[in-house]
């Protein structure tokens, strides 16, 4: 009893500070105030805003979760998250406190103290497990004068700068104005309804642990899609701008944000919806898999037509801007579904994937282009050219293959990022200058031209980048259930063994290699023509590591995890543009988050599927 | 495939002289040996005797530094082990190493790779020829498995079978090639009893029903003596003898190699098991 009493104390402190912590950073980097600028409601809340509550909530959920499952009360599980609350106000306050002029000397008085009440701690410690008397006090002296070091210095600095907000550049009145609400000029009032929100968000969070099941998935996915689609208002009023008059729209939205009613609506029919799928989703799932062979490939068949009937006509919903960013999301999972050949199914880790995209580019700035680099100005059009640019790609892609055959591994990894690299320096090469102008690139290349129509806008360029996809996924599909896909997976799995099964090795990764290059070159190709330009500076690692990162994001060799691991890592960046100073903070955190929760990524293939099918018979099996 | 197995007649494999070299360390020094075509051979000795490189050498996973190899009337050594796999001589691994994440019956599609002629080109056209190959090597692989005993766990993913439905796939992943010599590397380590009688039995019918010589591994003295109809021994990498099981059993430098140097009177009953 004692012993649980102290991990339920444990869990709440962690989970409470860990929440406090990450207010207190965010704020610290300027995510909130920045986040604050979108609103998700009009007039009602803001996504930094949103950030203040969805964490303690979160948390509160999370702490509420772990000590129900550890056998405690609904008592203690509520108090936590009340508890998670405060604690996730406490940095926060504490920082608003020192900031603040009144209460300035607060900063003074604890960088002063702070070393005494650490050593004290340390060693009553010490004292408590019957240290000798002496030793005692040396440590209490050592670890005062260290700590009074430290604090003396930033006493210094905070003295010299005069304020905190000089040194911690975020922490300035946008900040104190998002976390107050509004209620900079009265401090107190301000820092108590932030805790109070807090608290509420807190205890919130830990009350949906006791909702059933169904309603709770019912107003989580109505909360989610409101929050959704307020935070995106703009990129919704965008597509619905295409779709619906404007005075509809205008009731709807105040410039870019939702209005009240609109969100209290979406709230209602969302969480309707959500019930009723909550309710009745896994009797619908289960109609579905008791559906004899026949009907199920039928329904299948349909969804299928469904669903590229919907993407043909995706430009017309969308939009000019969002088809720009349809676009750039195509490219990369044209890339992702070439680059998971090599990764997914024969194991080979590369990371110099942007070689390809730049022979692909340049292979087609130099030869379609009108400008003074065009090699054979107006001969060769777009169409003509992505053939030989897949063909270059393909070559390319087997040059590098050959030295790095016997590697593996690591060090496989190292050397091909070591080609990544070479390409981008020859690309700005004084050497290949005559040919692809350094770092002035090449520039005037023709947009194609279909049946007469140039393809300017990005609303045509997705059609070309629709049917490569299309291409590329049926070739994927084909491969990986073919004799050489199992000769890929072999190699993946053992390569000792796959020799030993009598499957050549060197050829089997050479034609990985090769064949995964071809997607890099078309989509190396279609970008040149989109931007109309090449330069060397788009070619660098980033897109390596970008392209890897959303197959590994969307779930290692499955098709439908690359396409959404492009428009989670691709697309949600385009869209949050205003953002982009903390786009690769969130990167980071997201990778390691889902390396973390999901290591099996989002649409994970049928072979971690088939494990936890298995895993859930083996169960069945020892209960009985 | 073959009738009735004729025993002792022809030596499938024949090596010469054959020394294997790690900088310094003999594991392999000189060996002359043979293995008569459709029997069931075993190479025994203590631990660290050189086995497992002699089977590392004769499928090519090790390149020997002296002597020859000589299978089916053919030289091997030199030949890189995909070569030597389609040349007719499979084998499994004394630490199961399937293909992990692959299912039982991708596991035995791979196996018959040196059978397979379609190309990436016709997979992607969708070639009737490779559909059918395609089609072929599942219903192979489908009868292989019921061969071994697997009938119906085709579709699980390897590592999820049991050790012993594990042990019974790499076996038919082996008999896949459609090998003329099978290598097993101690297919009944870690068996219970029952499930090592079992298994004896069916490396019996691997020669009786299929006519594949065997030669295995093995330090069960009882499988040995039970199925053996030829034995090596070796230690320190040299044979120390060959025959029948009954003069191996009464062989003294053999039971000095395991027991050691005077224990070799009063435990010589032992070996027998």
């Amino acid at each position: 009893m004692d012993l649980s009493r102290s991990q339920t104390r444990q869990t709440i402190i962690t989970l409470g500070l860990l929440s406090g912590a990450l207010i207190l950073f965010t704020g610290a980097v300027g995510m909130i105030a920045a986040f604050h600028e979108r609103e998700v409601v009009n007039d009602f809340i803001t996504l930094g805003q949103l950030v203040l509550l969805i964490t303690p909530l979160i948390f509160g959920y999370t702490a509420a979760n772990r000590l129900g499952m550890a056998g405690e009360a609904p008592i203690v599980a509520l108090g936590g998250g009340i508890i998670i609350g405060l604690l996730t106000a406490l940095p926060t306050t504490i920082m608003l406190l020192f900031n603040s002029d009144e209460f300035r000397f607060l900063l003074d008085w604890s960088l002063r103290l702070a070393p005494f009440v650490a050593a004290t701690a340390i060693a009553w410690r010490m004292h408590r497990q019957n240290a000798e008397t002496l030793t005692v006090i040396g440590s209490w002296l050592l670890v005062a004068a260290l700590l009074g070091i430290v604090t003396f210095s930033l006493a210094l600095i905070f003295e010299v700068k005069g304020e905190l907000r000089s040194v911690l550049v975020n922490i300035n009145r946008d900040w104190v104005d998002v976390v107050t609400f509004d209620n900079r000029r009265e401090l107190l009032t301000g820092i108590l309804v932030f805790s109070l929100a807090s608290v509420l968000a807190g205890f919130l969070g830990s009350l949906c642990c006791y909702v059933p099941r169904t309603p709770r998935r019912a107003l989580f996915y109505g909360l989610s899609v409101t929050l959704l689609v307020g935070a995106f208002g703009e990129t919704v009023r965008l597509v619905l701008q295409e779709n619906l008059e404007r005075d509809t729209l205008n009731q709807l939205f105040r410039r870019d944000t939702l209005r009240q009613n609109a969100a209290l609506g979406l709230f209602v029919f969302s969480t309707v919806i959500g019930y009723l799928w909550a309710a009745f989703g896994d009797q619908a799932r289960q109609g579905f898999q008791n559906l004899g062979g026949q009907q199920v490939q039928t329904t299948r068949m349909i969804g299928t037509v469904l669903f590229v009937a919907l993407l043909l006509v995706l430009p017309w919903l969308i939009g000019r801007t969002l088809s720009d960013v349809a676009v750039t999301i195509g490219l990369f999972v044209l890339m992702g579904l070439g680059l998971n050949i090599a990764i997914g199914l024969a194991g080979l880790l590369d990371l110099g994937y942007v070689t390809n995209y730049a022979v692909g580019a340049y292979i087609l700035a130099v030869m379609t282009s009108i400008g003074p680099l065009g090699l054979m100005k107006g001969v060769f059009s777009f169409w003509m050219v992505i053939p030989i640019a897949l063909l270059a790609a393909m070559f390319a892609g087997f040059i590098f293959a050959v030295p790095v055959l016997r590697m593996r591994g690591d060090y496989l990894a190292i050397a091909t990022l070591g080609f990544g690299e070479i390409i981008g320096k020859l690309a700005i090469s004084d050497w290949l200058k005559p040919l692809i102008g350094g770092a002035q690139g090449v520039q005037a290349i023709p947009k194609p031209i279909f049946l007469a129509t140039e393809l300017k806008n990005p609303e045509q360029l997705y059609y070309i980048v629709l049917v490569a996809c299309l291409i590329t996924l049926f070739v994927s599909i084909r491969l990986n259930n073919s004799r050489t896909g199992r000769q890929w997976m072999a190699i993946r799995e053992d390569e000792d063994v796959a020799t030993a099964m009598g499957i050549d090795t060197a050829r089997a990764k050479l034609l990985a290699f090769t064949l995964s290059a071809a997607t890099g070159g078309v989509a190396g190709a279609i970008f040149a023509a989109k931007v109309g330009s090449v330069f060397p500076n788009s070619f660098t690692v980033f897109i390596s590591i970008n392209v890897l990162s959303l197959i590994i994001v969307g779930g290692i060799a499955s098709n439908p995890g690359i396409v959404v691991g492009a428009v989670v890592l691709i697309g949600l960046p385009e869209l949050l543009r205003e953002f982009s100073d903390f786009r690769f903070l969130l990167y980071g955190a997201l990778l390691i988050m889902m390396m973390i929760n999901r290591p099996q990524g989002l649409i994970p293939t049928k072979i971690v599927t088939h494990e936890i099918r298995a895993g859930v018979k083996a169960k069945a099996a020892a209960g009985d | 495939m073959a009738g009735k197995p004729k025993r002792g007649q022809n030596k499938i494999l024949v090596a010469t002289g054959m020394t294997k070299r790690f900088s310094g360390l003999v594991a392999v020094d000189n060996l002359d040996f043979y293995i008569p075509e459709g029997s069931i051979a075993s190479i025994i000795g203590p631990n660290g005797a050189g086995k497992t490189t002699f089977f590392n050498c004769i499928t090519g996973f090790y390149q020997i530094d002296e002597g020859e190899l000589i299978f089916d009337g053919n030289r091997i050594d030199g030949r890189s082990p995909d070569q030597i796999t389609r040349s007719g001589i499979a084998r499994t691994f004394q630490n199961i190493r399937l293909f992990n994440n692959m299912s039982a019956i991708e596991n035995i599609m791979v196996g018959q790779e040196p059978h397979l002629k379609s190309t990436w080109l016709g997979s992607i056209l969708g070639l009737p020829s490779t559909r059918r190959e395609d089609d072929d090597t599942e219903e192979r692989g489908r009868e292989l498995l019921q061969f071994v005993g697997l009938e119906g766990k085709g579709d699980m993913i390897s590592k999820n079978l049991s050790y012993g439905d594990q042990r019974r796939l790499e076996i038919g992943r082996a008999l896949a090639s459609k090998p003329k010599l099978i290598l097993l590397d101690e297919p009944t380590a870690g068996m219970n009893p029952r499930e090592t009688i079992e298994t004896t039995d069916f490396i019996r019918r691997l020669r009786d029903e299929l006519g594949i010589t065997v030669v295995l591994i093995e330090h069960d003295m009882r499988v040995v003596m039970d199925i053996s109809e030829h034995i090596t021994v070796l230690d320190y990498g040299r044979k120390i003898a060959e025959g029948l099981p009954e003069e191996i059993q009464n062989n003294p430098d053999v039971i000095e190699a395991y027991l050691g140097r005077g224990a070799a009177a009063s435990a010589g009953k032992s070996l027998a098991g």
